[in-house]
Formats: C-alpha cells, structure tokens, sequence
C-alpha cells in the first residue's frame, strides 16, 4: 500500500532539473505586461498630490492605475474591507500601494514606479506597542479577556510569585519564491489568474470584487509556491487582483512579481509580541495561576489579527494545567506592514509565554526546568478510542450530514467567508460545550485534554538525548571555561490541530477514473513544498489499490473544487485526504457494485489491491475494470466532501472545542555562548515528534527538521528592524537573517513518535505542518541556561536572541 | 539606456551562444530568464545573498559558482556558463547530486533548488567536500539544510559525469566585443582607456556594482570590465612582502592566506559567500570604499600599502590613508587599484568578524588585531577596524594605550577607555553603537587570552 512509505517529493525530479514550474515560469504570450507598485515613503499621512507623468513617460510604460481605475472594490482585505489595493488619499504605512505601473518588463514598471512625485501631509505615526497603547489603538475597541478560575486568588494563595515581561521578535517569511501572480484575460470578460497562493478561493473572491464580477467568472489555478508559510494565505491578494484589473483594462495577460525589498517592505509578517505575566507556584514549581498580558501588534489592517492573536490565547497553556489563567490580549493597530499568518499562526507567542514562566520558575526555584515542566503537564489519559491501530476504512459517520450553509445575503454579501479574517466580521453561533468527562483535565478554554502523551514521550526523549548526563556535563564544563558557556534545555510542544473559525474545517476533492485506469486527482489543498500532493496521492493509490504512478495529480483549480479553505492551519493532508478518500472510495463502490454484478458476489468482497481488481474468482487489471465500468456506463467521477467532526468554539467566551486533536513534540537543545560578544551557536537537537501513523515519514521529518530550523531562526538571528519613521530596515537578506547552512544544528537527531492519532483522521495520522516549529523554543530556552550559568539572576532573554541580545543578557546576570 | 554591447560570445550548457545588442548591464539571470526562455534559473534575491540563481562558470581558471543575478553579459565573454538545465546528462540521466537530492528529500518547495544543484555540481566538480561553505550563498527555507547535506555527502564518492566538462575550443577565435564598454585584456589596456574615461565604471566582480543595477536602478553610461584583465590577477609572495593584484578573487585571497595569516583566511571565509568570494576582487573590495570591507582592516593591521595607477603614473600610499571619509577616497578621476601589498611578518593578526549570522553576512563589527609581544612587552599594535566608523580605521588611541606596556589583562582593562577616543560607531540594523563599542573593547581582551593560551574562545571552534 502506497500510504505510510517514506516516497520523495512529488515533484522531486522536476526540482532538480529546474522544469518545475513557478509562476513567473509559466511560458506567457508576447504581449504579456508587468506591473509594479508605487509605494508610500511615509508611515502614516495624507496624499496631497501625485504627480504620475514622469512615471507615464517612461519608456515601455503602458498604464498607471490609480484608485479611480478599479471596476470594483478597492479592497484585498480578507476581513474586514478595511485594506484598500491602492491607496485613497491616507496612507497607513511606509510601503503601501499607491499607484500601479503597467509596463512592458519587469524592469521598466520597478524603474517608472520610482518616478512618481508625491506630496504628502505627514502625521505622527502609531508605530510601537507604546505608542498603539497610549493612543489606544485597538482593532475591536479594546483588549480581548479569557479566564478560567480565580487567577487574583490564586496568586495570592501562592507560596511563590514572580513576573516579568518577554518582548519577541516578529518573522519574516522569506519564501524563496516571491509573490507573484498572473491574469489571462479570457472572453466574456471572465479572468484567468496564475497565483502563488494558499488560497485559491480567497484569490478567486478578491479578483471578482475587484472587477465586480461573480465569481464564476474567474478561475485560479495553483500548481505550486516556492514556500508560503502563511505568507502565502492574504498576501497575494493584492497582485492578484491588480493584474485582473490591468488585464481587464488592456485586454493583455499581466503578471507581477515583487522584487525581494518590495516584498518585505509591503506584506506582513509574523506578529510580535509583549508578553507580561504573574504567576504563583509552590515550592515543586506547580502553577496554581498564571496571568498573561498579550500585546500585539497588528499592522496597518485587521488581515488574520484576531483568530492570529486568539490562537496564541490558545496556546497560553502549552502543555501545561493551569488551574486559573487569565489571558488579555491587546490587539494593536499600528502604522506598520499587516501582520499576517505565519506558521503557528500566533500558537507559537503564546506558547513561548508559558515556556518563560516555567523557565523563570525554575530558576526561581533553582530547580532543573525539566522537572518543573513535568509536574505542570497534563494528566494523562487513557486512550478509550480504539485509534492505536491503523485506520479502518470506512470513512468517519459524521461526515454525511448536510452541509450547513451560512447565511450570505445579509447585510454584508461581500463578506469573506473562506478567510479566516471573517471571524473579525461575523458573529459565530456558539457551540454547545459538552460537559468535561470526569477526571479529565481542560485547557484555559475548557478544551478537555484527552490525548495528551508526552509524558511517554518525555520519558522517551529525555533517554535517546541522554539529558540528565549532559546536563551535568555541561555544568562541569561551564566551572571550567571562563568565556563560552554552554546551555542545555528541554521543551514540548502541545499544538491544536483545526482551524478555530469552525467552518473553514471542510474540504472538497474531485477524482476522475479514465477508461484506461489513469488516475486524475484534484482538492482544494495548495503544493507549497510541504509534501501534501504527495501524501494525497499516496492515500488515493491506496483507496484503489493502484500505484502511485497511476494518479496524476493535478494543479489546484477553483474550476474543479470550488469553496475551499486556505491550506493553512497544518490542516492539508487532515482536510484533502480525507475529502479525497472520500471521493476515491465513492468511485471505488460503484466499480465494486457493477463488477460484483457482473459475477455474482458481493461488493463488499471486490478487493482492489497490488494494481488488480478481484472480484468473485476473476482478477483484473485496474485498466481493465476501470474499461469494463465505462462499458458499463458506471460513473468513474466523484466529488468527495469531508468536515471535520467534533469541533465548535465559542469565540466571544473564550470557550469550547476548537481543535479536532492535539499534535505533540519534544525537543532538546544544547547550544554554545560567547560571553565576550553574546554570539552563539546551536550544538545539538535531539527531537521526538508525533505526527501519528505517518502517511509519509520521509516528508514528515522534511517538515519536522525545516520547521525546527525554522523556529531556532526566529528566535535567533532573524530580526527585523524599523527606526523612527517607521521604514523597516532589515528589507533583504543582505540584513535580514535566515539561518543559513551552517546554522543548522551539528547533530540533529529526529524520530517519529510511533503512536497512532486518537482520533479518525485519515488513517490516523497527524498534522505536521506547524507544529514542529515549536521546537525551536528549545533554542532559546538552552542560550537562556547558558546565560543563566553566568550569574545568580534570572537572564530574561528577550527573542531574538542574536549576539547583542545575548551579551546585554550576560552582562545582566553578571551586574 | 540605448547603449549597446557588440557580441558577447559564450559556451551555453555546451553550444557556443551569441548575446548581441543588449544592454552591457544586462544580467546573465535575465537574459536566461526573459531572452532564452531558460526558467530554471531563479530569481529569489536579485542581490547575490540567497543563491537561487546559482550558476557554474568555467574558464581556463576552472569551474565556480557565481549569482547570475548580479552578474553582467560581457563578463562571460569566453567563458563557458552551465545553468540547472544542463547538469542532467543529455539524455535526461541525473546528475549524481540531482539524484541524492531526489533520493534524501532534499528538496521541498524547490525553488532554491536549482541553485543548489548548480552549486553542489561545481563542488562535487571540484572535489570538495566542506559542504557547510560551499552552501552559505544557497539559502533554503524549507529543509532546515540537513536532507541537502546529506545528498551532497551521498553525492561525494560518485564520479563527475562526462558532460560536465566544458570544451571552450568551441568557441573558437574571440574578438573583443565592440561597443561602449571596454573589456581590456591588460592592466595597460585599462589604464590607456580608463585615462580616456574618467567618468567610467569599473567592474570588477559585480557584487557590488551589480546591486546598483538591480536595486537602485541606475543606468551606468560607460563601464569596463575587468575579470579579463589577466596581469592583475596574482597573489605574490615574495621574502620580504606580499603583493596582491587588484583583480584576484577573494577565493584566491583566501586561499594565498591560509599558510600566512590563517586568522585571515578564516574571516575570508566567511565573507560573503563562495559564490560572492568567486567573483569578488579585492580591488573591488578596497575601492568601494565600504566602512565595513572585511578585507581592508585585515590589511590595514598588517600594515599593507596600496599601490594606484592612473595612465603610466603609478602611486602608493598606506592603505589606511585611501579611505578620507565615508564615501570618498583618495583616488583621482581615471586612477584606480592596481595592487596591495603589505610586508611579510611572523603572523601575529587576528580578525573578529562580527555579525548576525555566521556566514554570509556583513560585519557589525569587523576588528583586526596585529600586535607584537617581546619579553612580555607590547612593542608594536596594529589594531584597524571595519564597522565603527565611515571608514576602516585604525584604533590609534588603543594602539598607544598599549604600546610598551606589559602584555597582561591589566593592560588591556587599562586601555578601556581608549576605545571611545578612537570610535564612536552608529546604531544601525546590525547593531547598537553601545554594543559596538563594547564588543570591539572584548575583542582585545579575547586577542589577550588567545594569546596567552586561555582555551578555545569562539564557538565556531566548540562542537557538540
């Protein structure tokens, strides 16, 4: 069976060649036009005039668009219509567009769109999380509070308190490919659009209320991103549907791509955080309350803010029983890029929160972190659900029902509601919160934990790294190096696994079975290089018992699987594989009951295995069935649709079911400080990562170890930097750091848990996607034991950790 | 705009090609891209820091990986370019790499994945196995980098393929390109025309004139290039000095000093990245005038003198004394680099590179240290640094704050205040001025103990 093989990318070979195909590689016709946008080169004022002829008489110019020119709305918000293509008059930011140039290359819009002259009024621009909170400049009027039990009695019952603040750095996504986007004008004024995107539907939506069409009248299509990251999920709105309006306007396909210092300087990024917190303890390290203070600042527009900033509510726990816990979360409107989705979706900030408490207990304490870490888990539970074997086939009951439609002509018809922005915008029904099952410990937002297993895995963990010995050897080894100081730290990871606005959680999938036994398949999932064509593929091999070379897997279309969600929120392979099972078994029963038919047997004992039908003593080849049900006259095309079951949350209380299930990590970090320049470097990681009964352990272990990688860096050197205008400086990777080669660890160790998922995901795996990133807080927890090891206070090491940050935290613990 | 180049003629993945008409600052990644249709080749950066666009060039000097983005057309001329398009065999076979990168999952999203292919071919061409520096110009988002260590160590012990190997007979007789441009193949030639064009850009490797193009846009009337200009390329170590011509590759730099002033060689490289260093020249380096430079406070330290040339007439002076203030020089119009020299010495020079990321990354701090100990006594200092003022320069006050003073952590604390007298650094994306200031303060104090034989000091030299 084609599902749990550790199979190569999909596309590998195509990688390697460089045949695959980009966007910007899609072969154009001659005629084609780039585009390029003129940008504010203030923070926040008013335009008082723009003077576009230098830019009009530029050589190879065809077009400038300005506000006026949009048929539709001038909107690319994926919430709340507040994020206009270009701008009308105000501008929030320093890189907002203000114009478009429609020129004959590339090179000749970026050069006209410097030309323009602008005149601004300038005013004081909101640009810190100072300044948004003494402006109180809030997206929905103010903070958003969630609690469970009395956190001020907590506290003052406590035997211990302490508090600090953490200050974390945003991130970059700096997916190596650009956004970018391509509009074929087609006949009847309907629109063709290229799209580097996670999300075809949002895409498909934007352009259609761009040129006020509807949206049949526009296809996206989506074969692949050279990485997204969630930088991919709303950033590409605004490409998208500045092209369609210059297509529409010149007749000629347009495409746009933004050079490297457009892209950073326009589109958001991950949100950085202030996180303040008070915490009681007992003298083992137990938590009896935790208050957090979340201060986030959110950019210009709402974008994704608010589910991003509820996400890191919900993640304020980790793994860990807080038996009161207060969360206010500070949604701040500042004159700065949006920030947007950025995997962990706001689950990292939140998570990192809790891990400095403990850290700062245990410290407090003078206890190792590990134990303290370990009495504040979650209880275990038994695993009541039968899910410790593989999958079975049938697919999960609850999948059947009617699709509850949501009401679209109320006021607001335009609203977003793929987006996850659309929470901003819609009141969601509540609900029902069942009962917590007895014994059963419940999050902050009285999620009751049910499959929590990291205490096997800690155990698991803590032995394959050898802890407790390297532990003690590098305490040794720091008593006898006066300028490097090695530091050593364990971490987990408890991640929830849906989307918390409650119906993005469904998918769709279409299969077609050709007359000679090929394979096409399509779902709403988008190829950003996680693997999910892949790993879909292999389980629509498997419905068939084919193999993988009959599937063809096809670009992402929003002609073929309408209504889709953002492949975001890890939940690609959960929500297409299933939709996709579902739509492959459907095939698979009608060609079960026709050759049953034709032989007198049962369906249910047709088998579909090693490429043959069998069927009643006779075998065929699939080709051969697959000719036989066309001859007939069986319909060899489905649709698969598949919701996931159990979920519901209640928003405004903070309260229900968000997540199907929780994915689970663990991560040890050892790394290595230079006390005289604060420079660091990581030594070694071991990892032990649930991923459930993977569907493909090569890729997982590609997201697992790119994910940790990825995490270490934005606690590390990736810094970005605005000076007092509010221009961003660190705009290129000549000043922005990604790690780089030889910032990966020199041993890195990674192992799959081997656990199936408790619950009925397709065959009981688990979402990769996000999750690991998380293990990069091992990372800064390890450099905080390194500086730690330099004196008697606690470090409060502040994220980034680069250098800088590391020597003012030495010199700290030193004073 | 409307100049022109003549005919740039160069091997393409084997078969000669001709670029003609184009403009001379036309980048090799877009001619692929828009003018042969060749998409493998990707655009990630457009600035030669994330190695997308990795291509293999070939001469009669070898095989290297440079950044097709910031590198101009007639800087081919007769020379033989390899993109991801012809690293598989002609008749589709992989190429070793290709194939472990396939086999180990070396590949995700697969967009920086042709440049790594280019840039692991050109390794495993050449045999080498520092996987770690060849890689630091490629960056990968996805992989967290170890599946593509892992190929290019599966890779290592298979043979180079026979259609790797460039044959540059086929391109036949060269003539010069015509054109405004000047492709001199003499460091007279160039001084003859340079004479006649004073306002002319000089070209070295591009990896700084190149970003004028790509991101500031800027249309440069008359340039030269001068990877031809084969006499000023020469590392020569003679008895009492070492000479260095105003073209050689910072590779080659690197190389020369690995024996000499190995402290050197190491700060080198982590200069850029192997791709960057390939077509970089250490003339380039010095002209530019940049307050950071890496190489200009190491040579700086070792007391280098540089040696300029305008028409016939030839001067020399302290290096130190080239750089006036931020952004000017002392070079008159139509005078440039010729050479750099400094005298032979024990080695006693330690540079600091100090910055962000390991590898690849421009110094915040950049601190070179030459000081000379006698029974105990500091007889002599050199200490010059890049990234704390407009320009590199020398620590003066420290030097003499030192100076025939006894080499112990006393001396050293006691020149403490020295620092601010010579520097007072800006804050900036790199780094605040306080930290500047007190890192290049404990750079003297980790020279101390180095010297002195504290143990290991830096965590490049720790592993796991």
């Amino acid at each position: 069976m084609s599902v749990a093989k550790p199979l190569p990318h999909d596309t590998a070979h195509l990688h390697v060649t460089g045949a695959a195909r980009y966007v910007d590689d899609i072969p154009v016709p001659a005629t084609c036009l780039s585009l390029a946008f003129g940008l504010s080169a203030i923070a926040r004022g008013r335009v008082l005039s723009m003077d576009l002829d230098p830019v009009r008489a530029t050589p190879g110019v065809v077009a400038v668009l300005t506000a006026e020119d949009i048929p539709g709305a001038n909107d690319v918000s994926p919430s709340i219509h507040d994020e206009p293509l270009l701008a009308e008059g105000e501008v929030f930011y320093l890189g907002q567009a203000l114009f478009a140039v429609v020129a004959e290359t590339h090179l000749a819009a970026r050069k006209a769109a410097r030309l323009a002259k602008v005149e601004y009024q300038e005013l004081t621009p909101v640009l810190t999380v100072d300044e948004a909170m003494a402006a109180e400049s809030y997206f929905e009027g103010g903070p958003v509070t969630w609690a469970i039990g009395d956190v001020e009695t907590a506290l003052s019952g406590a035997a211990h308190t302490i508090e600090g603040t953490l200050e974390m750095g945003g991130q970059e996504h700096f997916y190596l490919e650009g956004q970018a986007a391509l509009a074929l004008p087609q006949e009847g004024g309907d629109m063709l659009v290229h799209s580097s995107t996670q999300h075809p539907t949002e895409i498909q939506h934007k352009v259609a209320e761009t040129l006020g069409v509807p949206m049949h009248a526009v296809r996206v299509e989506t074969r692949r991103m050279g990485g997204g990251f969630g930088g991919k999920e709303s950033q590409g709105n605004a490409l998208a549907c500045i092209c369609a309006v210059a297509a529409a306007m010149t007749g000629r396909p347009c495409k746009m791509r933004y050079d490297r210092d457009d892209d950073m300087t326009i589109t958001g990024k991950r949100h950085d955080f202030r996180i303040g917190y008070r915490v009681g303890f007992d003298d083992e390290g137990r938590i009896a309350g935790v208050d957090f203070t979340h201060y986030v600042r959110c950019g210009w527009s709402m974008d994704l803010s608010l589910p991003v900033a509820d996400r890191a509510m919900l993640h304020s726990d980790n793994a860990y029983f807080l038996p009161a816990c207060r969360i206010v979360s500070h949604r701040l409107k500042t004159n700065t890029q949006s920030a947007t989705a950025y995997r962990g979706f706001g689950g990292p900030q939140g998570m990192l929160g809790i891990e400095r408490v403990v850290d700062h207990v245990a410290h407090a304490l003078g206890k190792d972190p590990l134990e303290v870490r370990r009495v504040n888990y979650y209880r275990e539970m038994a695993d009541v659900s039968g899910g410790s074997a593989p999958a079975p086939a049938a697919p999960p009951r609850d999948i059947s029902g009617p699709k509850k439609q949501p009401e679209l002509d109320g006021p607001d018809a335009h609203r977003d509601m793929a987006s996850r922005g659309s929470a901003g915008a819609v009141d969601e029904a509540a609900g029902g919160v069942a009962p917590d099952p007895a014994g059963v410990q419940v999050t902050p937002y009285h999620m009751p934990v049910e499959d929590f297993i990291l205490h096997e895995m800690t155990d698991a963990l803590v032995e394959s790294s050898d802890y407790h010995a390297r532990r003690a050897a590098v305490a040794e080894w720091n008593a006898k190096n006066p300028v490097l100081k090695r530091g050593i730290a364990f971490a987990p990871v408890k991640f929830g696994i849906s989307f918390t606005l409650t119906h993005l959680n469904q998918a769709g999938a279409l299969v077609h079975v050709y007359q000679d036994g090929s394979i096409h398949m399509n779902h709403g999932g988008t190829e950003m290089g996680q693997g999910l064509f892949q790993k879909v593929a292999q389980v629509a091999a498997a419905r068939f018992g084919v193999p993988l070379e009959m599937v063809k897997i096809t670009a992402t279309d929003t002609g073929k699987v309408p209504n889709t969600s953002a492949t975001a929120a890890s939940s690609g392979s959960d929500l297409n594989g299933m939709a996709v099972k579902i739509a492959c078994d459907t095939i698979r029963d009608r060609m079960a009951e026709f050759l049953a038919g034709e032989h007198q047997a049962e369906a249910a004992d047709v088998v579909f295995s090693d490429g043959q039908v069998t069927v009643g003593g006779a075998s065929y080849s699939f080709a051969e069935a697959a000719q036989k049900c066309y001859a007939g006259r069986v319909g060899l095309s489905a649709t698969g649709f598949y919701k996931t079951p159990k979920v519901n949350w209640d928003r405004a209380q903070g309260r229900g079911r968000p997540f199907f299930y929780f994915a689970y990590g663990a991560a040890v970090t050892e790394v290595v400080i230079d006390t005289l320049t604060g420079e660091n470097r990581i030594l070694r990681t071991d990892i032990l990562h649930d991923v459930g009964a993977s569907l493909n352990p090569a890729l997982d272990v590609g997201q697992i170890e790119g994910g940790y990688v990825q995490g270490a860096g934005w606690l590390t050197t990736e810094e970005l930097v605005w000076n007092d205008k509010g221009r961003l400086t660190t705009h290129a990777p000549s000043t922005y750091k990604i790690p780089a080669c030889s910032d990966r660890p020199d041993v890195f160790n990674v192992a799959l848990w081997d656990g199936a998922n408790r619950e009925e995901s397709i065959y009981r795996s688990k979402a990769v996607g996000e999750p690991p990133f998380m293990l990069g807080i091992s990372a800064l927890m390890a450099l905080s034991d390194a500086v730690a090891s330099c004196g008697s206070d606690y470090p409060s090491l502040d994220a980034p950790a680069t250098a800088e940050r590391v020597l003012a935290a030495v010199n700290r613990v030193r004073a | 705009m409307g100049q022109q180049t003549g005919q740039i003629t160069f091997l393409l993945n084997g078969d000669p090609v001709i670029a003609s008409d184009i403009s001379p600052t036309t980048t090799l990644l877009d001619w692929l891209r828009e003018g042969r249709g060749l998409k493998g080749t990707k655009e990630g950066c457009n600035e030669g820091d994330c190695g997308a666009c990795t291509v293999m060039v070939t001469d009669a000097e070898g095989a290297r990986a440079v950044n097709a983005c910031i590198l101009f057309l007639p800087q081919l001329h007769g020379k033989a370019v390899r993109t991801v398009e012809g690293i598989a065999g002609p008749d589709g076979a992989l190429h070793p790499v290709q194939q472990a990168m396939v086999d180990l999952h070396g590949s995700q999203c697969g967009f920086c994945t042709p440049g790594f292919v280019v840039s692991m071919a050109c390794a495993h061409l050449n045999g080498r196995t520092d996987h770690d520096d060849v890689l630091a110009g490629n960056l990968c988002r996805c992989t967290g980098y170890a599946p593509i260590v892992r190929a290019a160590e599966a890779a290592a012990s298979e043979p180079v393929p026979d259609w790797m190997t460039e044959d540059l007979s086929k391109l036949g007789e060269l003539a010069a390109p015509e054109g405004d441009m000047a492709l001199p193949r003499s460091s007279d030639d160039l001084a003859q025309w340079y004479a006649a064009h004073p306002d002319a850009t000089l070209v070295g490797g591009a990896t700084d004139v190149g970003l004028w193009v790509t991101k500031a846009l800027r249309d440069l009337k008359e340039l030269a290039f001068l990877n031809g200009v084969a006499d000023l390329k020469y590392v020569d170590i003679g008895e009492d000095a070492v000479e260095i011509g105003a073209v050689t590759s910072l590779t080659d730099v690197g190389a020369a000093m690995a024996d000499l002033h190995p402290s050197f060689a190491e700060m080198i490289r982590r200069y850029g990245s192997t791709q960057v260093r390939n077509a970089a020249t250490i003339g380039g380096n010095i002209a530019n005038g940049s307050p950071i430079g890496d190489s200009p406070p190491a040579l700086i330290a070792l007391g280098a003198t540089l040696h300029l040339r305008k028409g016939d007439a030839r001067r020399s002076l302290p290096l130190e004394e080239f750089f006036i203030e931020y952004g000017k020089q002392d070079r008159a119009k139509g005078e440039f680099v010729e050479a750099v020299s400094f005298p032979r010495q024990p080695d006693r020079l330690r540079c600091y590179k100090l910055s962000k990321r390991f590898d690849q990354d421009i110094s915040a701090v950049c601190g070179c240290f030459n000081i000379t100990v006698e029974d105990g006594m500091v007889t002599a200092a050199r200490i010059a640094f890049g990234g704390m003022a407009g320009t590199p320069k020398r620590a003066a006050a420290v030097e003499a704050a030192i100076t025939g003073k006894p080499w112990t952590q006393d001396t050293v604390d006691a020149a403490a205040d020295a620092w601010a007298q010579d520097y007072s650094p800006l804050s900036d994306m790199r780094a605040s001025a306080a930290y500047r200031l007190e890192t290049a303060r404990n750079m003297l104090t980790r020279y101390f103990l180095e010297d002195t034989g504290a143990g290991a000091t830096s965590v490049l030299e720790v592993s796991a």
